[in-house]
């Protein structure tokens, strides 16, 4: 299989600062295949699950977050940096995939951020297994679905509107998707096609993955982070994750910000999740 | 040549300004549209002009399964099909429903099948389509990414509980069960002739080619719209080694034939503008649900972009871009039997669907133009490929029939 070449090296910003490092990448192995693992950064682990389309490309709020700690971006099976879904049938699929991922990814404790669909894959890993992670940080975190107040249906969009449902600002999404300079134009759309597949693998019909029943198990120390313009979660959801999981919460909403925090508001995300993570620990 | 008489049992009340002030003809179409005591009188209308195709020489009638849909109204084609068993006797049932992976646990599909194989005599042909997007994955909450191997594996089940005579177990991913064991059991053995209803995925000819069953290109356009889909096919069966029976295709062609071709052009008008312009309002939401496209087919798709074909459109075309593209055939017995016989030739398909009733089009003109077709086209087509080629996707039973007719 040709490889998308999906890249942003980051040699446009060392060319300008030298002193900028490149981020770093490594491969975990989850069902038999690779799945690639960026890394930048020094100091405290803060694992990070992405949102909608995966990661086709380092993010300028990785890059804010990269500054004050060691951020490590794994690529969950199907999204940009893996070569296919695999064998992930059920929730419990899921699950155990992403478990994999983050302890291969990090062998010691670290904290966890997950935005979007990969916040509902974070809060299910935490709610399972207790050890793996210290403080998390859920952006835009989804998993229930209520049939009084439904969340957006991402899945049923007319062709070029996906971008205005994610982002307050939709160029932000248009931007992260669009083929990076030299790819190979067909890998590239079939990469973001298959990005879309597995986040509807995941989510498909209603989004609804089980979470509710499980947020009490979350004891962690929790950040909830929401866009205050989040076109896909109504703010009747915001309640349930922070009166639901019975570790400490604190609620974030990012002022102008869509469904995807992180690329609509990324350094103010990044100021916000440094402050909750540099706070002091229990 | 077989001829197949398909109905799609269209609403035919659609406002005329549905276009403008509807968004979808199908998953979210409005309720307050449908009068149930218009679709009492519809569906008996409809089995009727079905039933009339058989008695008037069709060699089979064809129902297929759409739901949530304002041009479909067979959510069950077994039920409809379950009439025609009763209501005609020589031609084949041709159920283009049901789609597979809609059914838990698959074995109803299986037992249902088998209740129409017995009542008719032997003269089911099952069609297992995969599905439309808005049929599977929104009406029906299907996964657009498991859907074609939910579908396989309720393909296997099924064959094996028509075929193994003793009581089974099944671990499949998406169907597990410890005793199956169906009954009744289809009069046709190993089991009725199957095919599959499809666009223009690889994977599908595939099946057709490996498992000897008839691929069906159903599109509302036309001729050249399918040429490409069956080109591939054809191409497809050559690379598994396969000849080119044309018996082991089928192509569906909306026709309206008149005395005349300029009452031809009277006549249709309405009810074609009525079903490309109200019947295929799909809203692009509920076309491309992600997965659902196989990745071979997005990677042929993207390298190709010029060479896809749309099968909905958010275009309202006129009669007469609508007979200069080719979706339907109109005109005189004469030059509809010509026309049909250069494009049976040249896509190489022995299995020909009509459609003709269409639209809005009323009980007496559908009766009309099955009746012309049947007395003055048939008779010019009905004998294309018939010494060349042996159909071995046919009910034998019926086949019996033909032969015995022809000679």
């Amino acid at each position: 299989m040709v490889a998308a070449t999906a890249e942003d090296t980051g040699r446009g910003d060392r060319r300008m600062n030298p002193r900028i490092e490149a981020k770093r990448s490594r491969t975990v192995e989850v069902n038999g295949q690779a799945c690639r693992v960026w890394e930048k950064g020094e100091g405290r682990a803060l694992v990070f699950l992405a949102g909608f389309g995966g990661l086709s490309r380092w993010t300028p709020c990785l890059e804010h977050l990269a500054a004050r700690r060691r951020v490590i971006a794994p690529s969950l099976p199907g999204f940009p940096g893996t070569s296919t879904i695999g064998p992930l049938y059920n929730h419990l699929d899921w699950l155990l995939a992403a478990h994999d991922l983050i302890s291969g990814a990090e062998r010691e404790r670290c904290d966890l951020m997950g935005v979007s669909l990969g916040a509902a894959l974070a809060a299910d890993v935490a709610a399972l297994w207790p050890g793996l992670a210290d403080r998390l940080v859920l952006v835009s975190a989804l998993g229930l679905f209520d049939e009084g107040e439904p969340s957006a249906d991402p899945f049923a969009q007319r062709p070029g509107t996906l971008p205005q449902l994610l982002c307050a600002n939709p160029e932000r999404y248009a931007a992260h998707i669009a083929a990076a300079d030299g790819a190979d134009p067909v890998e590239w759309t079939v990469m973001t096609t298959r990005a879309n597949e597995a986040a509807a693998r995941l989510l498909w019909p209603v989004g609804d993955t089980g979470l509710a029943s499980r947020l009490g198990r979350i004891h962690n120390d929790t950040l909830l982070v929401w866009g205050e313009a989040d076109r896909v979660v109504p703010a009747s959801y915001r309640p349930r994750f922070s009166g639901g999981i019975a570790g400490k919460t604190r609620v974030e909403i990012i002022p102008g910000a869509g469904h995807m925090v992180d690329l609509d508001a990324p350094e103010l995300l990044a100021q916000r999740v440094d402050a909750f993570l540099s706070g002091a620990r229990a | 040549m077989n001829l197949l008489w398909f109905h799609l049992m269209p609403y035919t009340d659609l406002p005329e300004d549905f276009r403008d002030k509807h968004p979808s003809v199908w998953v979210d179409i409005d309720s307050r549209l449908f009068d149930p005591q218009r679709a009492h009188t519809l569906y008996n209308d409809f089995i009727d002009e079905l039933e009339y195709a058989a008695e008037v020489g069709f060699d089979g009638v064809c129902v297929n399964e759409h739901h949530a849909n304002g041009y479909g109204l067979m959510p069950s084609p077994n039920l409809i099909a379950a009439a025609l068993a009763r209501g005609t006797k020589d031609a084949a049932l041709c159920v283009m429903g049901n789609s597979l992976a809609l059914y838990n646990p698959p074995l109803r599909i299986a037992e249902e099948m088998a209740m129409i194989d017995c009542i008719s005599g032997g003269r089911l042909i099952a069609g297992f389509p995969l599905g439309t997007p808005m049929d599977t994955t929104f009406a029906y909450g299907q996964n657009p990414s498991t859907l074609r191997e939910k579908y396989d594996e309720a393909r296997r089940l099924i064959l094996r509980a028509w075929s193994e005579p003793d009581p089974f177990a099944f671990n499949g991913r998406f169907t597990k069960l410890r005793y199956v064991n169906i009954w009744p059991r289809p009069i046709q053995r190993p089991h009725p002739p199957i095919w599959i209803p499809g666009g223009g995925a690889r994977e599908t000819w595939a099946m057709c080619a490996r498992e000897s069953y008839v691929f069906a290109a159903l599109s509302y356009f036309g001729f050249e719209a399918s040429r490409s889909v069956l080109g591939g096919y054809w191409q497809e069966m050559e690379r598994h080694g396969r000849d080119r029976n044309p018996y082991q295709a089928g192509y569906l062609q909306f026709v309206g034939v008149a005395e005349t071709h300029a009452e031809a052009m009277k006549l249709y008008r309405e009810p074609a503008e009525y079903f490309y312009g109200r019947c295929l309002r799909v809203d692009p939401r509920y076309t491309s649900p992600p997965g659902y496209t196989t990745e071979s087919s997005v990677r042929a798709a993207a390298t190709r972009p010029t060479q896809g074909v749309a099968q909905f459109q958010d275009r309202a075309p006129d009669f007469g871009q609508i007979l200069e593209r080719g979706y339907i055939v109109a005109g005189e017995p004469d030059e509809v039997a010509a026309r049909l016989r250069q494009i049976a030739t040249d896509l190489n398909i022995g299995q020909l669907m009509l459609l003709l009733q269409f639209g809005n089009m009323g009980k007496p003109l559908a009766r009309y133009n099955t009746r012309l077709f049947a007395e003055r086209v048939m008779p010019q087509i009905a004998d294309l490929f018939k010494d060349q080629w042996e159909d071995r996707w046919w009910p034998q039973r019926l086949k019996t029939r033909a032969a015995a007719t022809v000679a």
